[in-house]
């Protein structure tokens, strides 16, 4: 039985080949070591080593507390973005349109749900989906459930491969996971532009954003716009809480109401703003920024802070991979670090890292 | 009437409840006849069970009803239907319960214009719409528009009935489907009630405001009009304290929330259909008993009865029962009125310190849980909260099956037995739907279409969506639908239409909140099966758990999930009424490992290949195993299909089922079995 063939679906993706992505997925989330191998080929393939550019998608980050009407928000996205905002998205300087697979015009676009697994038994309930309204004709989107792994509030390394591998061919890669606080910060890490989905009366949001909890995401979504005053209420205090926090200026983050449910209000707002801060980005600086920290996060979970010390240190291993070649996908980041503790082991003899 | 000081017995015996069965199949011709010749045999009141495609409102040839037409109900798409269905039966007299919900509203109209074609004006009509939106949200699945715009539809038609159709029953707030979902006692009483408050309070904005005073007045007459449609199971004795706590709350509610004082209006009205979820598929003839003892549990004391009874039949859990058979159900209820002297005493619990210590807890239970409820913002945004706390009374009611600490005779105690003559016929003792009914229902309604003077119908619709559309008037839904009916649209574009205002919907499923369950020895054996298992796969082993088709009854799907869950696999849950493309799309994009299939409407002869070649057509080998309620004459063309394997109700033991799926997703990885 001959496995994936990880550089045939790198290729695939690279030529904005849609239907590569489900194996493409199978195989990033899979720690098999010669699925691991494969995978590396495949992310070496949609480097921007090899693409000679930035993955052109945009990364999307949405997350929130549990029935702040998130799934209900993604839906009503997912069809302004397949139909509703195709013409509208001029500005968008990189979009991967034009590439005939898909069946609809407008922004192709992958999601990525992310749940908590249990804790008891490691296995996940991955209910997102049933709530997301999609068209299973339309091969202009990707939906896929994953669960989070053993880190509370975290993203399996699988995910953080499959949003750097998707983003070579989706316009849109958006990764929904549940909570606020540390599940935020770990998608701030990944993506270009993390929204917040709160629930209009939610005070909590507003407590973590005064006590510096939470970061400030890029924008912040109310739902349920359709509640009329205690929505507006809501809107108004967050509002408030961000100017308190000094944040001001174009670059400041946007507070929209939407209503996802019809009639569906601010939904095109909120995808211009999406948009806006994206094009605000210097994305090379960005996507580097993430790519290092994924490996030394993924190197991390590999070998324990046992391996972070035979690199010197969490500050040189950082240093190490600032040296590095920014074109580099982080599995060949983690690999280069991993080849400096081979290096350093066989210097030192015999000393077994994570023994 | 009640009796005199010296003798215990009534001046005069109580006249019976009124005795329906459950029914309709194929078509409104073949169920035409059934309810005739039901008629014939005693039953005194109809109750009009509709297909999937109808309660749904989808025309049978729409791509979502396919293998739905005619198997749990009959097809009624439009006025013609409903007068076939009708014919013949005098409608100023007959009393009909029609168990439809989101499309209640359209039915309705349907019933109101076939009365008018009969010569009979809307005001002599008598009957029950079950018309309760929340509970198919918690339970039954057969939703069609978001909770906003369902309770303004079921608003609307309450203020239009207790105006135009004052002897109609609007709405059966119900709790008989918690109940089927797994809900206790006080959770049944409490979410009923809460629901109840939910439509009561969404009436009184719709009407009340009426200037004048008037609102009031009528909100007394509203609330006389609200009718229960609730469960008994075997427990019969709790579940009939159940019944008078209800009462209790209800008066309670009646009085304090909505200042209601005609003790007319304050009388707790109720009708019943006895529990499915308790009969077995295993020595089914024993559900006869059980069914008798629920019967008592909604009959025995006098100031908590039944008006109007349907009892399920013997073979529920074995497929769709036979006309023979629900003469069997409607004897019991004839023997029980007129052979017995059950009706010839004041209520026979008065003064009992049993009876009234067990009302008394229930009342403080559900007074707790209505609490919560109305804590999360009422029924309504409570219906996540309620949902999950369903599913997870159902997990551990399957868990204590499963240990034998809840006993269930022919299923987990005394299980030796002899075989039985009652399924030994060719049909496994069941009905079966002829295949060709869709295909017939399909022409018809194809040729409706082209028979009518579609100027009016379209003029109709467009009225309808205006009336949809402007949220705040007052003016009533029920108006527009009429003519809509009138005019000859179809169940299938009077939902379009609204879903086209309203927007579509999808329930949450509760399972993502269901606790653990307690890991015992076997589960821990399990989870040891699946992590050697994602070694070998590289990553955690995955399941899709779905239902194809309309059946909205996903307690068995839910359970599966969460048990998988608990085991340790990855589970994408799908919920209900998928096509055989989302599924396909969905196993390819999810790239899961197995695919777990639920029916239990009988349409599993044409979903089941119909997803395995939408698999096939995408590129997804993976294996599929199903469960619900699968005729035993079915399971082998369905593994012919290529099926890997089916469960049936006889199939209690989840962890087995769990056991036997892990396997059969390392033969095909071609791992060697566990020891």
């Amino acid at each position: 039985m001959s496995g994936p063939d990880g550089a045939a679906l790198g290729k695939r993706l690279r030529e904005h080949d849609l239907s590569a992505a489900p194996a493409a997925l199978n195989l990033l989330e899979s720690r098999a070591p010669s699925d691991r191998e494969q995978a590396k080929a495949l992310l070496h393939e949609v480097s921007p080593a090899v693409l000679g550019h930035e993955a052109p998608g945009h990364i999307v980050g949405v997350t929130g507390p549990p029935g702040a009407g998130k799934s209900t928000l993604l839906s009503a996205l997912l069809d302004y973005w397949r139909v509703g905002g195709a013409e509208k998205n001029a500005s968008e300087p990189q979009t991967a349109a034009g590439n005939g697979r898909a069946t609809k015009g407008g922004r192709t676009v992958a999601m990525l749900a992310v749940d908590p697994s249990s804790k008891h038994s490691g296995g996940s309930l991955l209910g997102d989906r049933a709530r997301i309204d999609f068209d299973p004709s339309d091969t202009g989107v990707l939906i896929r459930s994953t669960a989070a792994g053993e880190r509370l509030g975290g993203l399996a390394p699988g995910t953080r491969s499959a949003v750097q591998a998707l983003a070579a061919a989706f316009d849109i890669v958006v990764i929904e996971t549940v909570g606020v606080g540390q599940a935020e910060t770990e998608v701030a890490d990944v993506a270009d532009t993390v929204a917040v989905v709160v629930q209009p009366g939610s005070g909590d949001v507003l407590q973590f954003l005064k006590a510096g909890i939470m970061e400030t995401p890029d924008a912040l979504v109310v739902t349920k716009a359709d509640l009329g005053q205690i929505a507006l209420r809501t809107r108004r205090d967050l509002s408030a809480a961000l100017r308190s926090l000094g944040a001001s200026g174009p670059a400041a983050t946007r507070v929209i109401a939407v209503s996802s449910l019809p009639p569906v209000e601010g939904i095109d707002e909120l995808a211009r703003a999406l948009d806006d801060h994206r094009a605000s980005l210097d994305i090379a600086q960005t996507r580097l920024r993430t790519r290092r920290a994924s490996a030394l996060l993924e190197f991390t979970s590999e070998h324990g802070e046992r391996g972070l010390r035979s690199l010197g240190g969490r500050r040189e291993a950082q240093r190490l991979l600032d040296q590095q070649d920014p074109g580099l996908d982080s599995q060949a980041l983690v690999a280069e670090l991993e080849r400096k503790i081979e290096k350093k082991t066989e210097r030192m003899g015999s000393v077994e890292p994570g023994a | 009437m009640s009796g005199d000081q010296h003798s215990p017995r009534l001046t005069e015996r109580d006249r019976p409840w009124m005795m329906r069965t459950y029914a309709g199949h194929s078509t409104a011709k073949a169920s035409n006849e059934l309810y005739r010749r039901n008629l014939a045999k005693g039953q005194t009141g109809l109750s009009v069970a509709f297909d999937l495609p109808t309660q749904t409102g989808h025309d049978p040839d729409d791509e979502l009803a396919r293998g739905e037409v005619g198997k749990v109900g009959v097809p009624v798409s439009h006025r013609g239907d409903m007068e076939a269905l009708m014919e013949g039966i005098p409608l100023g007299e007959m009393n009909t319960s029609m168990t439809i919900n989101a499309t209640a509203a359209w039915l309705l109209a349907l019933y109101i214009v076939a009365a008018e074609e009969q010569g009979v004006p809307q005001e002599r009509l008598q009957g029950t719409t079950q018309n309760d939106i929340i509970k198919e949200f918690l339970a039954r699945g057969t939703y069609a528009f978001p909770p906003a715009p369902s309770m303004r539809l079921i608003a609307d038609m309450i203020a239009y009935t207790v105006q135009h159709v004052p002897k109609w029953n609007p709405i059966n707030v119900c709790s008989y489907h918690l109940q089927e979902a797994g809900a206790t006692p006080v959770q049944e009483i409490a979410y009923s009630m809460s629901n109840a408050v939910a439509v009561l309070d969404a009436v009184r904005e719709r009407i009340g405001g009426a200037n004048d005073g008037r609102g009031e007045k009528l909100m007394g007459e509203v609330f006389g009009r609200i009718s229960f449609f609730v469960n008994a199971g075997v427990r019969f004795i709790e579940e009939h304290a159940k019944l008078r706590a209800m009462g209790i709350l209800w008066e309670e509610l009646g009085r304090e929330r909505y200042g209601v004082e005609d003790p007319r209006h304050l009388r707790f009205r109720y009708g019943v259909q006895v529990n499915s979820l308790g009969l077995t598929e295993a020595q089914p003839e024993n559900n006869v008993q059980r069914i008798v003892l629920e019967a008592l549990a909604v009959t025995l004391g006098r100031s908590a009865r039944a008006r109007a009874i349907q009892l399920p039949a013997w073979n529920e859990a074995l497929g769709l029962p036979r006309p023979w058979d629900q003469q069997w159900s409607l004897r019991i209820q004839q023997v029980l009125a007129y052979e017995t002297d059950l009706l010839e005493y004041p209520d026979i619990f008065e003064g009992s310190k049993v009876m009234d210590g067990l009302v008394q807890e229930l009342i403080e239970g559900a007074r707790a849980e209505m609490a919560v409820v109305a804590e999360h913002g009422g029924a309504v945004e409570a219906v996540p909260y309620m949902k999950a706390a369903l599913v997870d009374s159902h997990r551990q009611r399957i868990s204590r099956i499963e240990a034998g600490e809840q006993v269930v005779v022919g299923q987990n105690r005394f299980i030796e037995t002899e075989s039985s003559p009652l399924t030994a016929d060719g049909e496994g003792g069941i009905l079966v739907v002829d295949p060709a009914v869709e295909a017939h229902q399909i022409e018809e309604v194809r040729a409706w279409r082209a028979d009518r003077d579609q100027q009016t119908v379209d003029a109709a619709l467009a009225e309808l969506a205006r009336v949809a559309r402007e949220e705040d008037s007052k003016e009533n839904l029920m108006v527009p639908t009429i003519a809509a009916a009138r005019a000859g649209a179809t169940t299938g574009e009077w939902a379009r239409t609204l879903r086209e205002v309203f927007g579509s919907y999808r329930a949450p499923t509760g399972v993502g909140e269901a606790s653990a369950a307690p890991a015992d020895h076997e589960l821990a054996g399990l989870r040891e099966q699946v992590a050697s298992l994602q070694e070998t796969l590289g990553r955690r082993p995955k399941i899709l758990v779905g239902k194809p088709g309309l059946d909205g009854h996903s307690n068995g799907a839910e359970q599966i999930a969460v048990r998988a869950r608990d085991v340790g696999m990855d589970v994408v849950y799908e919920g209900i009424r998928l096509t055989p493309a989302q599924i396909a799309a969905s196993a390819l994009q999810e790239g899961v490992h197995v695919i777990g299939l639920s029916i239990l409407s009988g349409s599993h002869r044409e979903l089941i290949p119909a997803v395995i070649e939408a698999l096939h057509e995408a590129g997804v080998d993976v294996p599929v195993v199903v469960g619900g309620i699968i005729p035993e004459q079915d399971v082998e063309p369905l593994k012919k299909a290529g099926v890997a394997a089916v469960y049936t109700p006889k199939d209690f033991e989840i962890t087995k089922i769990m056991s036997d799926i892990l396997e059969i997703v390392r033969q095909r990885h071609g791992v060697p079995s566990a020891a």
